[in-house]
């Protein structure tokens, strides 16, 4: 219930500062979609007790994103280069990533960072293993995923360590 | 005007035209590349390094005003969905069994452990049929 209100006044100010302005229609309008966003959260079951043992560190994730900052740039750059190639050669692949998050936050945390960085795609997260399709053979480094993986993995601690 | 001034607005200017030429780069991939998933991976840069540099040269014009706390959150927007819409297509595309040109990885046009349960129309049909048998 507190994070049901927490998540509704967060949703309702972020409506205040894209609108910036005060008119009762607005104001309305706003409380409406907050609700309305709430009742289908909840439907999603979003605000169901997830398994709180282990926690995520926001520390680990800024410097996360600095360090993902620099693949994607690197990955764009080799990929800027097979467009502008006069014959475009590619040697696309399908393989399979073993991942280690424990919390679905975690996996969706690596799966996005695949996709972000071009020349890996990720194409299927059902299974303990993700399917990625890669561009060319020196995108499909299973090195260079699994420093990844094991870096996300970092952020994630249990509630005991900390 | 001072030298800081000149000096964002230089780097502003930089991203603007470097996230600019990244869009072309992307729009030329799009076209150039072979099948579908070679296509994916060119809209990729245009997401990421297209559309980023562009918001930090916007917001290096802004300054530290409401446009920029705006332009960080279209930012944050696009790097959650870009990446959830293409895995979205991505995944729609190989369970519907396309694969990439020159595919050597033989993974299977329909794997069973990945649609469970398995899409065969039977069940339904055979229900549409009951219903019909049923009101004649």
């Amino acid at each position: 219930m507190v994070r049901l209100l927490a998540i509704g006044l967060g949703l309702f100010a972020l409506w205040l500062l894209l609108s910036g302005l005060f008119k009762p229609l607005l104001i309305g309008l706003g409380i409406v979609s907050t609700l309305a966003t709430l009742a289908i959260a909840q439907r999603m079951g979003l605000f169901k007790k997830a398994n709180n043992d282990t926690q995520h560190s926001f520390v680990g994730f800024i410097l996360y994103l600095g360090w993902l900052a620099v693949e994607i740039a690197k990955s764009n750059w080799s990929v800027t280069r097979i467009i502008l190639a006069k014959t475009i050669t590619l040697q696309q692949t399908l393989f399979d990533v073993p991942t280690s998050q424990k919390t679905d936050l975690g996996k969706v945390l690596f799966a996005n960072s695949i996709i972000l960085t071009p020349a890996t795609i990720t194409v299927e997260t059902e299974n303990k293993t993700f399917l990625v399709h890669a561009l060319t053979e020196e995108a499909a480094d299973l090195d260079a995923l699994a420093e990844m993986d094991r870096r996300i993995t970092t952020i994630e601690y249990d509630k005991g360590d900390a | 005007m001072s030298i800081l001034d000149i000096v964002i607005n230089g780097v502003s200017w930089v991203s603007i035209v470097t996230g600019s030429i990244f869009l072309i780069i992307g729009a030329t991939g799009i076209i150039r590349f072979p099948d579908f998933w070679s296509r994916l991976h060119a809209a990729a840069i245009v997401d990421s390094a297209g559309a980023g540099l562009l918001l930090l040269g916007m917001a290096l014009q802004a300054g530290l005003t409401f446009v920029t706390i705006k332009l960080v959150l279209i930012g944050i927007f696009l790097l959650i969905t870009g990446p959830t819409s293409t895995h979205a297509i991505a995944n729609a595309a190989f369970v519907s069994g396309s694969r990439p040109l020159g595919d050597k990885s033989g993974k299977p046009v329909v794997p069973a452990d990945v649609i469970e349960p398995p899409l065969t129309a039977e069940p339904i049909t055979a229900e549409l049929n009951e219903d019909l048998t049923s009101k004649t």
